[in-house]
């Protein structure tokens, strides 16, 4: 199991709490809360030894603008292929829109 | 059924065993009424699969949720197969227990709370040893407590099933509602496959093995007491006809002699089958 924590510039306090997805077989679960203005700290725990530089690129493209709201996210990882994480983190982002 | 009616009713329906232990339980209770208890956000994880390199999931796999069943207080306990099998840890055994004495501390209250089990686990956590198998032991004791007031209603729709300590647990259930897709038995068709050899129970024979364990069997053996299409309104419409019931006049767990005496007179030497498991149960005295 990998631990890993990223810090990117956010905006404002995101609206409300999200949770989406199970840590099943290839899997992923998502949890979104309310953070202090201006400041993303994700957090994540992957099965997949390794994939480190493949989650900081992942996250880089969605966060590194600063333009997401402030939130802390925990990311619960079963071996979710990138593509299914993409898939979680859309839904994720979009319930807190929602 | 026609091909077109197959269809219609693929793309209607809604089905139940699609749904995740948080959907199920938000499916089932009066809407807008469902408030979780000790939800993801609490981050009550389990503290023994980490410590063993396992990712865990921020509600350890079990959803507690408070609500209304047609206007009753009631509370729903659902367990999520996806997560390590449906496994019941310290924590997630916990909560189940805990909800259900809570609901027994209402009841002598005078609050009527009634109680609604999703059973999807494979048994024990194996992780967690003798705190799984504590909790469960104190998931019995609680459910024994509480239908003293009110029926609990265990519900098994598939694809698990439920098996181990958790089986025990569903027959305890005043009432117990399943699928076709739902198994229930003490152990899983692997470990009866080591402990019995291939010859005797071939776990990949699927046919054979739902056709022993299966829902339909387990309703036909009169060890559940409704079998219904997976459709999430008809599950609904039957725990409530099942809550407007009230408790059963000799619940399962009462006529132990009767299973007893039903396992006695079985001749172990011939290979079981479906049917001869059907006339064993339903030969004798009735119950």
């Amino acid at each position: 199991m990998e631990k890993l924590h990223l810090h990117y510039p956010a905006g404002a306090p995101a609206a409300q709490a999200v949770l989406v997805g199970v840590v099943a077989s290839g899997d992923l679960e998502v949890l979104i809360a309310p953070a202090a203005a201006g400041s993303c700290h994700i957090v994540i725990h992957s099965a997949a030894d390794g994939s480190a530089a493949r989650w900081r690129a992942q996250l880089d493209r969605l966060f590194a603008d600063g333009q997401a709201a402030a939130m802390q996210m925990e990311i619960n990882d079963f071996g979710a292929t990138p593509g299914v994480v993409s898939l979680r983190l859309a839904q994720a982002l979009e319930e807190l829109s929602a | 059924m026609s091909h077109q009616q197959d269809i219609a009713r693929l793309l209607q329906g809604r089905s139940f065993i699609e749904l995740s232990a948080r959907e199920r339980a938000h499916s089932l209770l009066d809407a807008g009424s469902c408030r979780e208890l000790a939800g993801p956000f609490e981050r009550l994880y389990s503290p023994w699969l980490s410590a063993q390199g396992i990712v865990t999931q921020a509600d350890d796999g079990v959803v507690i949720c408070k609500g209304l069943l047609d206007g009753q207080p009631a509370v729903i306990a659902a367990i999520e197969g996806s997560f390590q099998g449906g496994s019941l840890g310290e924590v997630g055994g916990a909560k189940l227990a805990s909800a259900l004495e809570l609901a027994a501390a209402d009841n002598r209250q005078g609050i009527p709370t009634r109680g609604v089990i999703l059973f999807e686990t494979g048994g024990v956590r194996l992780q967690e040893a003798n705190l799984g198998l504590a909790a469960i032991a104190e998931i019995h004791a609680a459910i024994a407590d509480l239908t003293r007031y009110q029926p609990v209603i265990g519900i098994i729709a598939g694809t698990v099933g439920c098996f181990g300590g958790m089986s025990i647990a569903a027959g305890l259930c005043s009432y117990l509602i399943v699928t076709r897709e739902a198994r229930l038995g003490l152990n899983g068709p692997q470990v009866i496959e080591q402990e019995a050899g291939v010859a005797e129970y071939d776990s990949r024979n699927r046919p054979f093995i739902w056709s022993l364990t299966g829902g339909e069997q387990r309703q036909a053996c009169a060890l559940a007491d409704a079998l219904l299409e997976d459709d999430s309104t008809l599950i609904r419409q039957q725990l409530l006809q099942f809550m407007a019931r009230g408790l059963p006049e000799q619940p399962r767990h009462r006529r132990s002699r009767h299973y007893l005496e039903r396992l006695l007179a079985m001749d172990s030497a011939a290979q079981a089958d479906a049917d001869s498991a059907r006339q064993l149960f339903h030969s004798g005295e009735k119950p």
